[in-house]
């Protein structure tokens, strides 16, 4: 995968994770042309769309739309299972998730998206482990704040 | 904007006092601080606004308040304002915080730095620190942030640390790591090579989430290295595989009931690059992947995801009737489906095996058909791209005008530049309904490509128009239709006419307007010169317009019109453009020297170019004599650029001379510099060439419309003109002409009865092709036969099946058989050598081993892109053999791409029939050190050969896999300093009293090594060569006082070295 954008229907940009090095300014050009592109689309068209030399594969959840940049040779459904199963743990995640949740803790929608997928590639596909990763590191984030003990005995998942 | 900065600076202390006021209080979470961020900036809109809120206050700040305003830094650089600011606080955070603040701090790395930011190097250390401590969660960060941008150049520093953690106890942390190593094996492959086995280990961990991860990295590996490299392990990706289908992993890797399908997926791509043109490994998949087409039922997406890697799988590996049937009907399923983006897969898997099986495209047309009027645009893309995969000389023209249509309608760029390539691609290759049909095919090409399109269909198109075809009357026809055409283009408003199209209309107009009779020259200068009053024509079309003016003016009239327009320009600030007036004005003076430039029939005569330049030997030594530098080729600038900055140990006073009777050399041998100038002796026939960007390539174009294509399509043309109403073309003006087709084709497809119309015309000419249907699954069961003679096994290997059957048909012995292969084997066997391989260099054919009735002898022979090892296997008795198996084994022998499988085989040998294998390999990299042996056991009822070592050594190894890489000087400049991998070393050269060690050096070194002489200069000599696989190196020779330095380039990291030391044996057993 080359990157991945999440934005809304009013155009305007959630989450953004690059797998590939880019300039600010060609990341720029990028979102604004895709971001127009696939808004255009109606609903009944197909989830995939050629764009320069990359495959794009989106799909709108409620009234975000997650769009995701593949190679050629990349399969074109599992991508857009890749974006359900994020949803699915975004959904498990914060409980029944809405837009909201992403705009005001979108450093947790990112750091979710970091255990699920690495550098561009699934790293976890057990929905169950991700999950548990990331209980374990905001424990330790309460448990901080709580008390201020957490390095007491913190170096282990159990 | 004022009322904004005002917003601005009363919104601005309160914002920034809700940090403040509260320093560290717990009770106010990010989130609500964020939140009011985020609240604020959709209340005001500058873009100052979003920069001076994430702006941190001066002073000294807690980690605690860093991680927000760090937070609200990743949100601003999100709506698009610069925070570079911060990044330094980022990486700070990282460094300092406390866990949680660290998490943010790497968050804010990784989402603010690329990989090679400057800023990256101070994260090294606190990665480093932070993998070595003992709380887990610490080392999940840092390997989660080291997967995902690291500094290359660092890779050393942390990766010991890393591999420790393929140990670790944790599976998070295996596979952070495995993920890792991964990374570090895309930005630098190097660094990780000697890890392979630790890779293994991973593909073996218990921790299926680990394993998964690890597949990354032999999917690459597999796919940039050689597949060869990593055949051995199919039986345990096939064993994986099975395991996961079986719905032997836990349950939390199903993913809506479906067992671990990232899992399967990637396994399913491994294994097509494995299985690919290898029947043996293919065989090892057919039944899991009958396995997985059986288990893929469920109907939704996941399932048709794994389903769709499976076909491909299916199709690129060796085929199996059986699986390919099922595979077919699985590509049904697709393509009927009622879901669009299921429709939009089976078309691209359509796309994907059409070529291999045509019926597929049959069996679903009125589907296609359907897909092609799709209102959504992708699905019909795709469909035209399947289109173009079966087009044939019948259907060419409905399919070309399909993807007309659609370009007509597509605003997208890229996908203009590549339709418009394809579309002139078929254009050209099947030239077929008639000239009018290819005339008015390119000119929509040229107006809706415009100046995106690639600059090779405008030249591809002029070079065909000029060099013609076999018959001058349809030569002359073509021209004339093409003139006709753009004379009445030139009439209507030209304005909208891209740059491209318009030079090629000057061009053709300039070189053939002649042959129009009654058309005066002065008319077309006319007609061009209002060309040139458009302001928004480019300079380069001008000078196009003049260069077919000067080719115009014959007349005294025309001349008249020609120079008034010319006139304009000579005093044109543009070079180009002014030489192209002043050139005009000249040659219309001179009418001896105009038809002496400029014959008439000019483009037809392939000009003479005299590509040393030699005419300009006097200007060159004159300019030297009046001391200008001489010309150095960029290599040699280089060179002396690096020498510069090690001392000369050489007196200036001897070295003068020398590089003086050089450069005369030099220049003569380098066509660049001066080619410009010399334009008006070497090709004023084609001023094209003076055009800047947009010469008219005269080498290396590929010729698509050959003489054999042309005519004989011309029946077809006929007949299928006749079964097609919607195929026949007004001959009249070309939009009038594009305009009516695209009313009939609306019209067409509205009903169904024509909509079979068009499937057939589409589809015309697949049916009677496809009765092989797949040519190498008929290969593969001949080979199971016994009873005929085996015509391949594999892919590679050739066997002369003709010559078998046409000898065994004699009867009774012909010779004396012993005396034949005592005689014949160097003069005999060669003879037998396919005539692929004839006229190739050959090493002697040795006789490895002989028994009572069969002798084994052998000779490598070396292919372009091939070492081929050819086999003969001849009968010395006098009776004849009833049955020989026999068994080539090559475990040793690790080759890559070799020919696939070596299986039995069986055959008669009658009579003293000469039987001979061939076997094909290229040799790599690796195996320019590599010695193999390969061993071949003949046996029979009454024979045994016994095991018989026939293959002892590639030796000289070298030159096995060396080929001559022709380059011109220019070339080798050029590739020269685009090679990053180089090596330098002087060699001591033995024999003093040579005269010209040089030459003597390079010619050792070319018939030791193979290598390509591309030029001497003085005391330099530039050679190059590639390896059979195709991937280049550069030497550069230079001898001074007995002494020859070698200095080596390739993109191969591995190959100057290896090279060069093949080089040293070479001069030393000279």
């Amino acid at each position: 995968m080359q990157f991945m954008l999440l934005f809304s229907r009013q155009g305007k940009l959630r989450l953004q994770k690059w797998y590939v090095p880019l300039s600010d300014k060609e990341k720029k050009k990028i979102t604004r042309e895709l971001v127009q592109t696939v808004l255009a689309r109606k609903p009944k068209m197909c989830s995939f769309l050629e764009w320069r030399d990359l495959k794009i594969v989106y799909k709108r959840y409620a009234s975000l739309y997650f769009c995701c940049a593949i190679e050629d040779q990349d399969n074109e459904l599992i991508t857009l299972e890749i974006i359900h199963r994020y949803v699915e743990l975004l959904d498990k995640y914060f409980g029944s998730v809405c837009e909201l949740d992403i705009i005001f803790n979108f450093e947790k929608a990112y750091f979710i998206l970091d255990e699920f997928l690495l550098g561009g590639e699934a790293q976890e596909t057990s929905k169950k482990n991700v999950l548990k990763a990331i209980e374990q590191a905001d424990l330790l984030q309460e448990v901080r704040l709580g008390g201020g003990l957490f390095f007491l005995g913190f170096n282990s998942f159990h | 904007m004022s009322d904004v900065v005002e917003k601005t600076l009363t919104a601005l202390p309160g914002l920034l006092l809700s940090l403040d006021s509260q320093p560290g209080a717990a009770k106010l979470c990010a989130t609500s601080r964020l939140g009011s961020l985020v609240r604020s900036i959709t209340e005001l809109t500058s873009k100052n606004v979003g920069e001076e809120m994430a702006e941190p206050p001066a002073g000294p700040r807690s980690p605690k308040q860093m991680k927000e305003i760090m937070v609200r830094a990743i949100y601003c650089e999100m709506l698009g304002y610069e925070a570079s600011f911060s990044y330094i606080h980022a990486i700070k955070l990282a460094q300092q915080g406390s866990v949680l603040e660290k998490r943010v701090g790497y968050l804010a790395v990784s989402l603010f730095l690329h990989e090679s930011h400057d800023l990256l190097l101070l994260l090294v250390n606190t990665v480093l620190k932070d993998l070595q401590s003992t709380n887990l969660i610490e080392v999940c960060m840092a390997l989660t942030v080291v997967s995902q941008i690291f500094p290359k150049d660092m890779i050393p520093a942390v990766l010991p640390l890393v591999e420790d953690k393929l140990t670790h106890s944790k599976e998070i942390i295996r596979r952070k790591a495995v993920l890792a190593l991964y990374k570090f094996y895309l930005i630098a492959p190097n660094q990780v090579q000697h890890i392979h086995d630790k890779f293994r280990k991973a593909l073996c961990d218990k921790d299926p989430g680990v394993m998964t991860a690890s597949l990354h990295i032999y999917l690459k590996l597999i796919k940039v290295c050689l597949a060869s490299n990593y055949k051995d392990l199919t039986d345990s990706f096939v064993t994986i595989l099975k395991q996961v289908v079986g719905g032997k992993l836990p349950v939390d890797f199903n993913y809506h009931s479906v067992p671990a399908p990232w899992l399967q997926m990637q396994l399913l791509r491994i294994l097509a690059l494995l299985g690919k043109e290898d029947q043996r490994t293919s065989e090892m998949m057919y039944e899991v992947l009958d396995e997985s087409l059986r288990r893929a039922e469920i109907n939704h997406n996941i399932t048709y995801a794994i389903l769709y890697e499976c076909l491909k799988t299916i199709y690129t590996i060796h085929p199996k009737s059986e699986l390919l049937e099922k595979a077919a009907k699985c590509i049904g399923k697709f393509v009927l489906s009622p879901k669009i983006n299921l429709k939009y897969l089976g078309l691209k898997a359509l796309t994907y095996v059409v070529q291999q099986d045509p019926n597929l495209a049959l069996q679903h047309q009125m589907t296609i058909i359907e897909c092609l009027d799709h209102s959504d645009p992708i699905i019909k893309r795709e469909t035209l791209e399947l289109l173009y995969r079966i087009t044939n000389g019948q259907n060419v023209s409905v399919i070309v005008e399909k993807m007309l249509d659609f370009l007509r309608l597509s605003k997208d760029e890229y996908t203009t530049i590549d339709l418009v390539g394809k579309v002139a691609e078929l254009a050209e290759k099947y030239p077929f309904p008639c000239s009018v049909w290819f005339i008015q095919t390119m000119n929509a090409i040229f107006s809706i490509g415009g100046d995106v399109m690639q600059p090779d269909i405008p030249n591809n198109f002029l070079r065909l128009l000029a060099e013609g075809f076999d018959s001058d009357e349809e030569d002359r026809q073509l021209r004339l239709l093409a003139v006709d055409s753009y004379l009445s283009l030139l009439e209507c408003d030209t304005s909208g006419l891209p740059q491209r199209f318009l030079q090629v209309i000057s061009w053709v107009l300039g070189e053939f307007s002649f042959l129009k009779e009654g058309l005066e020259p002065a008319d077309v200068v006319e007609r061009l010169g209002k060309l040139l009053d458009d302001d928004a024509i480019t300079t380069e079309t001008r000078c196009w317009v003049l260069a077919a003016m000067s080719k115009l003016c014959g007349s005294s009239d025309a001349l008249c019109k020609a120079e008034k327009v010319a006139h304009k320009y000579t005093s044109c600030l543009d070079t180009a453009l002014r030489q192209q007036a002043v050139e005009l004005e000249l040659l219309g003076r001179d009418v001896d020297l105009r038809t002496r430039v400029l014959p008439q029939h000019g483009a037809r005569n392939q000009l003479e170019v005299d590509s040393s330049l030699s005419f300009l030997d006097g200007f060159v030594s004159d300019a030297l004599a009046r001391g200008a530098a001489p010309y150095k080729p960029p290599h040699q600038r280089q060179e002396e650029l690096s020498q510069e900055k090690i001392l000369n140990f050489e007196p200036y006073g001897l070295s003068l001379p020398v590089s003086l009777s050089a450069c005369s050399l030099t220049d003569r041998q380098s066509p660049t510099a001066l080619s410009l100038s010399s334009s008006l002796s070497g090709n004023s026939a084609d001023p094209p060439l003076k055009a800047g960007s947009n010469l008219l390539k005269l080498e290396g174009v590929k010729r698509v419309w050959g003489k054999q294509g042309y005519l004989p399509e011309k029946q077809a043309t006929e007949e299928a003109l006749a079964q097609e109403p919607s195929s026949i073309f007004a001959p009249s003006h070309q939009q009038a002409c594009s305009e009516s087709q695209q009313t009939t084709f609306s019209t067409i497809v509205e009903q169904d009865q024509e909509k079979r119309q068009l499937a057939s015309s589409l589809f015309v000419g697949l049916g009677s092709q496809n009765a092989p249907c797949l040519v190498r699954t008929v290969a593969q069961n001949l080979s199971d036969s016994t009873s005929e003679a085996v015509p391949a096994v594999g892919n590679t290997e050739v066997v002369e099946a003709s010559e078998v059957s046409s000898l065994s048909g004699g009867s009774g012995p012909l010779a004396q058989p012993s005396s034949q292969v005592e005689r014949g084997l160097e003069s005999d066997l060669p003879s037998r050598l396919p005539a692929t391989l004839v006229g190739l260099l050959r090493s002697d054919v040795e006789e490895l081993c002989s028994g009572e009735s069969l002798s084994l002898s052998a000779c490598k022979v070396f292919d372009a892109d091939a070492l081929v090892l050819a086999i003969f296997l001849s009968n010395i008795s006098d009776s004849s053999i009833q049955e020989v198996s026999c068994l080539i084994s090559s475990e040793q022998l690790k080759v890559p791409e070799m020919c696939s499988t070596f299986s039995v085989l069986s055959f008669y040998l009658n009579e003293f029939v000469l039987f001979s294998l061939f076997v094909c390999f290229s040799l790599c990299l690796n195996h320019l050190y590599s010695e193999g042996v390969a061993q071949c056991q003949g046996w029979e009822e009454h024979l045994n050969l016994g095991e018989a070592s026939l293959y002892h050594s590639v030796s000289p190894p070298a030159s096995c896999s060396c080929r001559p890489l022709p380059l011109t000087t220019e070339e080798y400049g050029k590739m020269w300093l685009s090679f990053s991998h180089d090596v330098k070393q002087n060699l001591m050269l033995l024999k003093h009293e040579e005269e010209d060690q040089l030459e003597a050096a390079l010619t050792a070194l070319k018939e030791k090594l193979c290598l390509h002489i591309v030029d001497v200069i003085g005391a330099e000599g530039i050679m190059a060569c590639q390896l059979v696989s195709g991937r280049p190196c550069l030497l550069h020779c230079h001898t001074h006082g007995g002494m020859l330095a070698i200095w080596l380039r390739s993109p191969i990291a591995d190959l100057p070295d290896c090279l060069l030391y093949h080089c040293q044996k070479a001069i030393q057993e000279r």
